[in-house]
């Protein structure tokens, strides 16, 4: 699955590029109760080839993540700042219209609930086609040879007939592969996956993910896949960025993050899937619930579920910093590689720079001895 | 589509009946024509005479069943008035009336289209604003009322328009624009609410994704979602004019079956009555097999499934 295609087509990204670098965004969601910040400096990188998993609960400002990127927010949201630079242009910069250009070509979303996200008074064959009418100035057969052509690569049995079908005559798993070959139309750089196998049973969930694998080597896109599913990040993922209360706490690669939780919050989430519990024993959990996001506390967002609290946790918000292992001195001297143990500054600078690898703690050197 | 229309025609027939029957029962409650059509010092036997060349003094049964015989042989029976045929005379002034109809539905649903669709663009906008203010005034202003203040204003003092009639296009003009303003008011606040929920769709987000623009998102993603409740309800205007516009159509003069209705229960008139509501019975249930046929047009949800096959 790590393993990207090395042939690289015209128009396509070459592997493992970077397509897609998202800087200090933040949404601003306008309420009765005022204003509150859904989305607050985030920061991540998509690369051709490769899925990143925004990571989070209900409510953590992932999906709205997903919808300021394709720039699709609801009325009463507002982009309050930071970059969306997609292959080298910033879309938060554009106006709607321009953006439209890049709808489509560049990038491509896909919506939890396929029932709803496609139109129910059009056949799937007018909704496939209808992006290569808009950005290719195809007719209307041509554009259906082209919806058949896509629903024969997202797997739909018997696409000639079934193009003129209406949405709620397909299947749940057969209108989730619709919407994925809606997105995928027109071969976008950056495939957005909101939540794409949420409503659907476990089964064809399988097939799904399955599906965006193939398409996203089969185009070397980079996809950003959205989801709650700690299972589905570490089957599916690169590389992984934890959201909690509108902030990304803790991100890198995926085998590192969940090996090496840096946050306590990813902690708490990777102990609470249940794994070696026995029969009638409890099953651990998170205590609390995340803050409302009228109420964000000024320190760290974590603050009043974090085991670790301490006072400066509640004065001063940590940044989303590098990780550093841990100080030498902290570890047990029979802990360290033979070759390195005589010269201890060297091996205290090899595993500062971890790649990629970042959280938001005051502690995050300390998380797993907790 | 075949099989559907015969079960919708079969399942009118017993409404149509009742409606039929309704009529004939309640014309005959308003009295007796004799008492219209004689000179005032006629004798009881003149009248005698006449209530039974008119076959009146039949027991309202047999009447009834007369009636039904005649309808069978698509004979509906004579004016008292005129003397001609009931249902040529009722057939002579419906094309008024559904020209009048058809004109004012035209226009009613375009602008209605127009403006719904504009208000629902920013809810709570200015447009809106302003579109809630101007459809809640149209929608609230008794017509009548209209009317005659558009008489006295464009006929009388400013003396543009006919105050009445059917002679050039100026005599359309009133008639039109009184009629206009209900239906409009009633569809603006249909439209835009329906717009309203049409556009907040996720197939709506979906589409802008696929670089669709504002006016295509608008025209041809939201507005055929949101067509069914406007078609409902101005299938159901549409009723109300077809029905005979009574009121406009008797303060202007205008010689629909409105007026017609309205003379022949004033004058006694049964035959000409019966076969004007017959005939307009007739055509709403017409028009409410095409607003059904114009839903399956509209979403493949409700397309009966023999239509399909």
């Amino acid at each position: 699955m790590k393993t990207a295609a090395q042939s690289v087509l015209p128009g396509q990204s070459r592997a493992h590029e970077v397509v897609l670098s998202v800087r200090a965004l933040a949404v601003d969601i306008r309420t009765h109760r005022g204003t509150v910040r859904a989305v607050n400096d985030v920061n991540f990188e998509a690369r051709a080839g490769e899925t990143l998993a925004l990571l989070g609960e209900s409510g953590c400002g992932k999906s709205m993540t997903a919808k300021a990127l394709a720039g699709i927010m609801d009325p009463v949201c507002d982009l309050a700042g930071g970059e969306v630079v997609l292959n080298g242009t910033d879309l938060a910069a554009l106006t709607p219209k321009e953006r439209l250009k890049f709808a489509g070509p560049e990038l491509g979303i896909v919506f939890q609930d396929a029932l709803t996200a496609l139109n129910p008074v059009y056949t799937v064959g007018t909704q496939l086609g209808e992006a290569f009418r808009i950005h290719r100035g195809l007719g209307a057969k041509e554009a259906k040879v082209q919806a058949i052509e896509l629903m024969e690569r997202v797997g739909i049995p018997e696409p000639e007939s079934r193009v003129n079908s209406y949405p709620h005559q397909f299947s749940g798993g057969m209108r989730q592969r619709i919407l994925i070959a809606m997105a995928v139309a027109l071969n976008p750089r950056l495939l957005i996956a909101d939540e794409p196998t949420t409503a659907l049973d476990v089964t064809v969930q399988a097939q799904i993910m399955q599906l965006l694998r193939k398409l996203r080597e089969e185009g070397q896109m980079a996809v950003v896949l959205i989801t709650h599913d700690l299972a589905v990040v570490a089957e599916e993922a690169d590389s992984v960025a934890v959201m909690y209360a509108g902030n990304v706490v803790e991100c890198g690669p995926v085998s590192e993050v969940f090996s090496d939780p840096r946050h306590p919050y990813t902690k708490g989430l990777l102990e609470s899937v249940p794994v070696h519990v026995g029969r009638g024993a409890r099953l651990l959990s998170i205590a609390g619930s995340p803050p409302e996001l009228h109420d964000i506390p000024a320190g760290c967002v974590y603050q009043s579920r974090c085991p670790l609290v301490q006072d400066i946790c509640r004065s001063e918000r940590p940044q989303l910093l590098p990780v550093t292992d841990r100080p030498v001195n902290d570890r047990p001297v029979d802990d360290r590689p033979v070759d390195l143990q005589d010269d201890a500054d060297d091996y205290a600078g090899a595993l500062l720079s971890r790649p990629g690898r970042a959280a938001a703690c005051h502690f995050s050197e300390e998380i797993n001895n907790v | 589509m075949l099989i559907y229309l015969r079960k919708r025609i079969v399942s009118s027939a017993l409404p149509l009946v009742v409606v039929i029957v309704g009529v004939f029962a309640l014309a005959r409650m308003t009295g007796n024509p004799a008492a219209l059509y004689l000179p005032l010092n006629a004798t009881q036997q003149m009248r005698d005479e006449f209530t039974a060349r008119n076959g009146l003094d039949q027991p309202l049964l047999v009447q009834m069943a007369d009636y039904f015989g005649g309808v069978l042989r698509l004979d509906f029976g004579q004016s008292l008035r005129t003397g001609q045929d009931a249902a040529a005379m009722a057939l002579r002034a419906f094309p008024a009336t559904l020209q009048l109809a058809a004109t004012t539905m035209v226009l009613a649903v375009l602008l209605a289209l127009v403006v719904g669709c504009w208000a629902a663009l920013k809810p709570n906008g200015v447009a809106d604003r302003i579109s809630s203010f101007v459809s809640m005034a149209a929608a609230s202003i008794p017509d009548f009322w209209l009317a005659i203040v558009g008489i006295w204003v464009f006929a009388i003092t400013l003396g543009w328009l006919p105050t009445s009639g059917v002679s050039g296009a100026g005599a359309w003009v009133l008639p039109i624009a009184t009629l206009l303003l209900r239906p409009f008011g009633v569809l603006v606040q249909i439209v835009r609410g329906s717009m309203v929920s049409a556009l907040s769709e996720p197939y709506i987000k979906l589409a802008r994704s696929r670089g669709a623009g504002e006016l295509r998102v608008v025209t041809h993603h939201a507005l055929r979602n949101a067509a069914a409740p406007a078609l409902t309800v101005a299938g159901d205007l549409t009723v109300g004019l077809v029905n005979g516009a009574v009121v406009v159509e008797t303060i202007f003069g205008w010689p629909g079956i409105g007026k017609l209705m309205i003379d022949s229960i004033l004058q006694r008139d049964f035959a000409v009555l019966q076969a004007a509501v017959l005939l307009t019975a007739v055509a709403i249930f017409a028009l409410n097999i095409l607003i059904d046929m114009g839903y399956a047009l509209l979403d493949a949800r409700v397309r009966p499934v023999t239509a399909r096959a």
